[in-house]
């Protein structure tokens, strides 16, 4: 019979019914990870054979192995490799310089302080899309196509996390400020000493965001990436496809895509807890 | 240890004068106690002692040496925040000594002094723990804690026990008091509590709307009030003011505490009864003027209590009398020492 420890009571029927429903609802959105699993260990001809298998097959290791050593265009390691710098590039960068602007702008007063809060925050309205051109434009005069710093730096600046970060710190209360004044803390060692920890769950929960944020990084790669090894596996799947005629290794695009899903969740999982108290509760 | 001294401090955001010239010399080891009603200006003129603030014009002097333009951590001072300000992330122990830290004092003079200090605030089994795990009085204990170990010369109070429930308050009133002694550091603490400023001070400044309108010891004060202000804000239940006009005694207001009003059945003052405040020890009851002023009464739990509605007569000894003029200034003020 239904327990009693749940928020809501629940008897009987309902609450078969009910977990029913979340079955039913948690099975048609794994459903499609789960036929791309099982591409993964199975041969071309299983594939492209109606109907298709729904077990998983004999050839893991191999096409696993295929796809990390050789891979289509370039080694999937290789990808996972530049994917994991340029998203971790990207979610430190971010981190690093949100927080620093956020810091000046809360507890520093200088001329333009407005402006600059605004132009930040305008920034916000162009998405990467949006400036692309210019940004290419940029970029290739620097010389930094096929390099993790083009990878990287155009994505840096980030006037959400600045955002977050400058209302966080407007929640800290100004007696702590003082509180170190008068401690004798100066203003970098009071950013280091207690703003940075006292901010530890918010960079948590933005690192996380931020690292899916770069790791699903599609269009720019594609743009500034030529050279396959310098490929990242979001958009290296896509040039798995094979165009025209050419015969698409379907096993080993399905276990990119499987190893493509890892680190992202590896990331969510480890940093489980840290994000979701981030998310909720403002330790002060 | 120390002397401060302030010099016609004043202080104006923009064009809106906050402080209107303030001036006290403190004694070494003297408890100076700011009081006043929210907004007077009390706490900004502590933060300018603790330089928190800038001053606009006029001379803080701590030890005789000029601060005006110091740092606060180099103005020898420590200060108790009202909501005590505690580090959230550093556990006790760290929250204390931080200051020492960064001042780079030797680790086990730093263990040594935090010790000392936890030992005097009996928080030595709260030393690993964080903030959030203390009660409201330990964290105020530890907020002292990290004023005492740096070992300043001015301890600056600001409204330290206003988050704190009646009945820990009047017990830490009484600690803070008891340990100001034993360190016999100078000390400016900001209330707008008037009992704290009437228990804890050596001497009181009593402010009303950025001006000091009376310095003294606490009870000179209110026996001797030099404004219809402080006559009114120090004491509890406050002075009674009533038109001079009305017991033809010229112009302006007179002002009689309430213990020093008597009741009786006829007389040529009078005024109906409202309702009674029996407090056990004592009675306050609360009447009503012809001309609709509150006039509170205290008498002893002896007397007979009087019923609502009736009227009854008002007397009071001219000696008992407070007359101010109609700017509030006290007018033929008895001649008392403003210093103890």
């Amino acid at each position: 019979m239904a327990g009693r420890t749940g928020m809501v009571e629940q008897r009987g029927r309902g609450l078969w019914l009910t977990h029913l429903g979340l079955i039913v609802g948690v099975a048609f959105i794994f459903f499609p990870i789960w036929l791309a699993f099982v591409a993964s260990t199975v041969e071309q001809q299983d594939i492209v054979r109606p109907p298709m298998p729904l077990l998983p097959g004999d050839k893991l290791l191999e096409n696993y192995s295929r796809a990390l050593v050789a891979g289509v265009n370039a080694p999937v390691a290789t990808m996972l490799v530049n994917s994991l710098i340029m998203a971790l590039g990207i979610a430190i960068g971010k981190i690093v310089i949100s927080l620093l602007s956020a810091f000046a702008i809360v507890y520093f007063r200088f001329p333009g302080r407005k402006v600059f809060f605004w132009l930040i925050f305008l920034t916000l309205m162009l998405p990467v899309e949006v400036r692309i051109v210019p940004t290419f434009e940029v970029i290739a005069n620097f010389g930094m196509l096929n390099s993790y710093s083009g990878l990287i730096l155009p994505l840096i600046a980030s006037a959400t996390a600045t955002f977050l970060f400058r209302q966080f710190f407007l929640t800290v209360p100004d007696e702590l400020a003082e509180a170190a004044r008068v401690d004798g803390a100066r203003p970098m060692r009071f950013f280091f000493d207690i703003l940075l920890p006292m901010s530890r769950t918010n960079i948590a929960a933005l690192f996380v965001i931020l690292f899916i944020y770069g790791w699903n990084q599609y269009l720019w790669p594609l743009l500034i990436t030529t050279d396959p090894e310098m490929n990242t596996i979001v958009m290296g799947i896509k040039q798995m496809f094979p165009s025209g005629d050419d015969f698409a290794h379907w096993p080993t695009i399905m276990a990119t895509s499987i190893l493509a899903m890892i680190p992202p969740v590896i990331v969510v999982i480890g940093m489980q807890k840290l994000f979701i108290r981030g998310l909720v509760e403002s330790e002060k | 240890m120390a002397t401060l001294t302030l010099n016609t401090v004043k202080k104006s955001f923009g064009k809106t004068d906050v402080i209107h010239g303030v001036s006290i010399d403190v004694d070494d080891g003297e408890f100076i106690v700011i009081v006043g009603p929210s907004g007077c200006g009390k706490s900004t003129l502590l933060r300018m002692v603790a330089g928190l603030e800038t001053v606009s014009s006029g001379e803080v002097r701590i030890s005789g040496a000029l601060v005006n333009d110091v740092e606060p951590m180099d103005r020898d001072i420590a200060m108790v925040f009202q909501n005590y300000a505690l580090y959230p992330h550093m556990s006790v122990f760290d929250n204390m000594a931080y200051g020492l830290k960064i001042a780079k004092v030797p680790k086990p003079e730093i263990a040594e002094r935090v010790q000392s200090a936890a030992k005097l605030l009996q928080l030595e089994p709260y030393l690993q723990r964080k903030p959030r795990e203390l009660s409201g009085g330990q964290r105020q204990r530890v907020a002292m804690g990290r004023a005492i170990v740096r070992k300043p010369s001015v301890f600056l109070f600001d409204e330290p026990l206003s988050n704190l429930d009646a009945k820990l308050r009047v017990q830490m009133r009484l600690e803070i008091k008891a340990l100001q002694r034993d360190l016999g550091v100078t000390s400016l603490y900001v209330t707008h509590d008037q009992v704290e400023a009437m228990t804890l001070a050596d001497r009181m400044i009593v402010m009303n709307a950025g001006v000091a309108d009376q310095i003294g010891a606490p009870l000179d004060v209110y026996a001797n009030p030099a404004t219809e202000f402080v006559a009114g804000f120090i004491g509890s239940p406050p002075t009674n003011f009533i038109d001079a006009g009305m017991v033809g005694a010229g112009t302006g207001r007179i002002g009689v505490r309430p213990e020093h009003i008597q009741l009786s059945e006829a007389g040529p003052f009078t005024a109906t009864v409202g309702y009674s405040e029996a407090l056990g020890a004592e009675t306050l009851v609360h009447l009503r003027a012809s001309d609709g002023s509150q006039i509170t009464v205290r008498q002893d739990a002896g007397l007979p209590i009087p019923e609502q509605g009736v009227t009854r007569a008002l007397s009071w000894q001219d000696a008992h009398v407070m007359r101010f003029d109609e700017q509030g200034m006290r007018q033929q003020r008895a001649k008392v020492a403003d210093r103890p």
